[in-house]
């Protein structure tokens, strides 16, 4: 998928805990290392190495403001992913809702038997698994 | 019955490397598993987005019996999944492992897929474990017909 390489570094960096909390953070406006390193009982350069990964994934930005820098949330970033994660929920919705299709065909007691009266508005064979050699 | 509800899917992570997958189906059991294990069921809707198709269904629904799926779209595009069956309890349960080949293999998934009757059908409560939370991660953005979500990516604070 032309978005995959992207946004595989995007969910690798939500694979730590103190990333998200980051970004939780940062979801409540911008801030700089020193205001996002408060809460955390970390060092500063370790929170810069947080966001660092997090500025490599697209998923915030940093701006000049004179000697700070704060950072924020690229919004670009969170919506790739959160589109690619509502495509993948999606998929799988789709696959059930055909499965429900497939399942109202077989019923009832098609997986012991071919049901002979199936319509052939399926794909389905029904009567191949009896005759099968 | 309400199928809005008793339908819904439910999709969430567990711990680090867990990703549980939860739909109820109008059927019974036994029709439920036959739909996961026949490959001329698994081909009308294991299809992930619509334009896909799966033109290669090969399946040997056995201990130690292996499978492998294929998929294509209209595009030209394509890839595919292979796998080796662990465990089968007719019409209860499946345990399997399989890889995406994109083309390069991702790391092995290992999958337990239960089927418990629950009075008005089947509960379906599908369970993946991966090696790592990275391959768990990495599964997020590159998962498709096994697509699957984290709770946490949508950033509770930002609603």
């Amino acid at each position: 998928m032309h978005h995959g390489s992207n946004l595989n570094v995007s969910f690798a960096a939500l694979a730590d805990p103190t990333r998200r909390a980051l970004l939780s953070r940062l979801a409540h406006g911008e801030a700089t290392v020193m205001e996002l390193a408060r809460p955390f009982e970390m060092t500063q350069p370790a929170i810069s190495q947080h966001l660092k990964v997090l500025e490599e994934a697209g998923l915030i930005v940093q701006r000049v403001d004179g000697a700070r820098r704060p950072r924020r949330l690229a919004k670009t970033g969170i919506d790739a992913m959160d589109q690619w994660l509502a495509m993948l929920r999606n998929a799988l919705e789709k696959n059930y809702d055909r499965l429900d299709e497939v399942l109202a065909a077989m019923e009832p007691g098609q997986e012991t038997k071919p049901n002979k009266e199936m319509k052939s508005n399926t794909k389905m064979e029904p009567t191949r698994k009896g005759k099968k050699p | 019955m309400n199928p809005m509800t008793m339908m819904k899917m439910t999709l969430k992570t567990e711990g680090d490397t867990h990703i549980v997958v939860t739909r109820h189906f109008a059927a019974s059991p036994e029709a439920v598993y036959r739909a996961h294990t026949d490959p001329k069921l698994i081909q009308q809707w294991l299809l992930g987005p619509e334009g896909w198709t799966m033109p290669v269904c090969i399946n040997d629904a056995r201990p130690g019996g292996k499978f492998r799926y294929e998929w294509t779209n209209a595009k030209g595009a394509g890839f595919h999944i292979t796998g080796e069956f662990v465990e089968l309890q007719p019409p209860s349960k499946i345990v399997h492992i399989e890889r995406m080949h994109l083309p390069d293999p991702t790391p092995d998934n290992h999958v337990e897929t239960r089927f418990d009757s629950d009075g008005t059908g089947t509960l379906m409560t599908m369970r993946m474990t991966l090696p790592d939370a990275q391959t768990r991660a990495a599964m997020l953005a590159t998962g498709m017909e096994r697509g699957m979500e984290a709770s946490y990516v949508r950033l509770e604070s930002m609603l």
